[in-house]
């Protein structure tokens, strides 16, 4: 059976590549295109992978990270085009990165003023809407994605290759797993990631539990909290309010 | 209390939007503008001193009684209901439809780099954005700009209070 599960994971191509040269610690006005598409086209992979929706755009931006990459590796030819001498071919790509940058602060800025209906209330204002089933009213985790989709690629990294080829009979649904998962955290209260697999490392296990916990965080009925970059995982039930 | 203070404090509490300063002069036609401000100032001080549960804020061009902020986990009890939060692409729609307005969507799209129509739709139907007009261009696409909603959600008196966008740094500055 082939499960097409989507999931708005990224808020776009542009945010993907911010994260990646975060991770690495990069100057945005100095990227290593050669590293940086080839971490950007890994996480496409595995995107897909995953099955995982992926809109046009990052494959869009794919082949400009691959077509800026090749320009660079051209020498300059020489009496060629005098006026774009010395444009560096990453410029558009920096301004375009630096401009959705200050836009997501500008949002992250948004969200911190006391809202109306969340932090500040007005006299006998009626009981906040029913949020909508809309697919862009997903939750803010207190984990970003980002964070589990690298958790999710250190545990796969650590698979031992050998393993794969056991053919695995247990026959496992995704909701099987959904359900496993909520007995556990309604037992337990909280239960880390690496709780969760146990020790039993097949990479369908793995995988199913990571699409449990995503589409989990989605119905909003888990929150996942981390200790910090790197830390351990716990995923606790969303408390009902 | 000041029979003034006293019906200007009354019209606030009875009011369900902000009141703006311009329509309490329409009802106390006899009160100059400036001393209106002033007592409105001056009662927002005085809920200020009184530390209570209640302050006099201006949102939305206006003035309206909201619950201090500190003491929001309770009042989140007694409404019982998920406050509505608006997703990572949501925010950064409004963000980006708020400092650029008025604007159309292919503008959204190319800062975004993704198709904001679903995250648009949703700001439409919250009433955080309205349609503005349509562009005098071919296709006609509608323009968009944040409404008065907006305002009072984000607790912002008009659209300057907003924080400067970083300002983006002069590439050429870097290259040179």
């Amino acid at each position: 059976m082939n499960y097409e599960i989507k999931l708005d994971i990224f808020e776009g191509p542009l945010d993907l590549l911010l994260y990646l040269i975060r991770k690495n610690e990069i100057d945005i006005y100095n990227i290593p295109i050669a590293l940086i598409t080839e971490q950007y086209l890994s996480y496409l992979d595995m995107m897909r992978s995953l099955n995982l929706d992926l809109a046009g755009e990052y494959l869009v931006l794919a082949s400009t990270l691959v077509h800026i990459k090749s320009k660079l590796l051209l020498p300059p030819v020489e009496g060629e085009d005098e006026e774009e001498e010395g444009e560096d071919p990453r410029s558009e790509l920096v301004r375009q990165l630096l401009e959705y940058q200050a836009f997501k602060e500008a949002a992250l800025h948004l969200d911190e003023r006391p809202l109306l209906e969340r932090d500040v209330f007005k006299r006998g204002a009626p009981a906040a809407e029913p949020v909508s089933s809309g697919q862009e009213e997903e939750a803010m985790n207190e984990v970003d994605v980002f964070e589990l989709v690298a958790a999710f690629r250190r545990i796969v990294a650590g698979l031992d290759r050998k393993e794969d080829l056991e053919i695995d009979v247990e026959k496992m649904s995704l909701t099987d797993r959904i359900n496993e998962i909520m007995e556990r955290l309604s037992e337990e209260g909280q239960i880390t990631f690496a709780d969760l697999l146990g020790d039993r490392m097949e990479r369908r296990r793995i995988i199913y539990t990571f699409l449990a916990i995503l589409e989990l965080m989605k119905l909003r009925m888990i929150r996942a909290y981390q200790s910090g970059p790197f830390g351990t995982i716990r995923l606790f039930p969303a408390v009902e309010g | 209390m000041e029979q003034k203070i006293a019906i200007i404090e009354a019209l606030l509490f009875a009011s369900e939007t902000p009141l703006a300063a311009e329509r309490i002069t329409e009802i106390l036609p006899d009160i100059e503008r400036t001393e209106i401000v002033s007592l409105l100032r001056g009662l927002m001080r005085e809920y200020e001193v009184r530390g209570g549960g209640i302050s006099l804020q201006e949102v939305a061009g206006g003035f309206q009684f909201r619950t201090r902020t500190d003491l929001a986990p309770w009042i989140r009890k007694l409404k019982a209901g998920r406050p509505a939060m608006l997703s990572p692409a949501a925010l950064e729609t409004l963000a980006v439809v708020a400092y650029r307005q008025p604007l159309v969507k292919s503008e959204i799209d190319r800062i975004r780099g993704v198709d904001a129509s679903g995250a648009l739709k949703g700001l439409l139907e919250k009433k955080l954005v309205r349609i503005v007009g349509r562009k005098d261009v071919p296709g006609k696409p509608i323009i968009y700009g944040t409404t008065r909603k907006f305002l009072e959600v984000f607790n912002l008196k008009d659209l300057s209070e907003l924080p400067t966008l970083r300002e983006l740094k002069d590439l050429q500055e870097q290259q040179e």
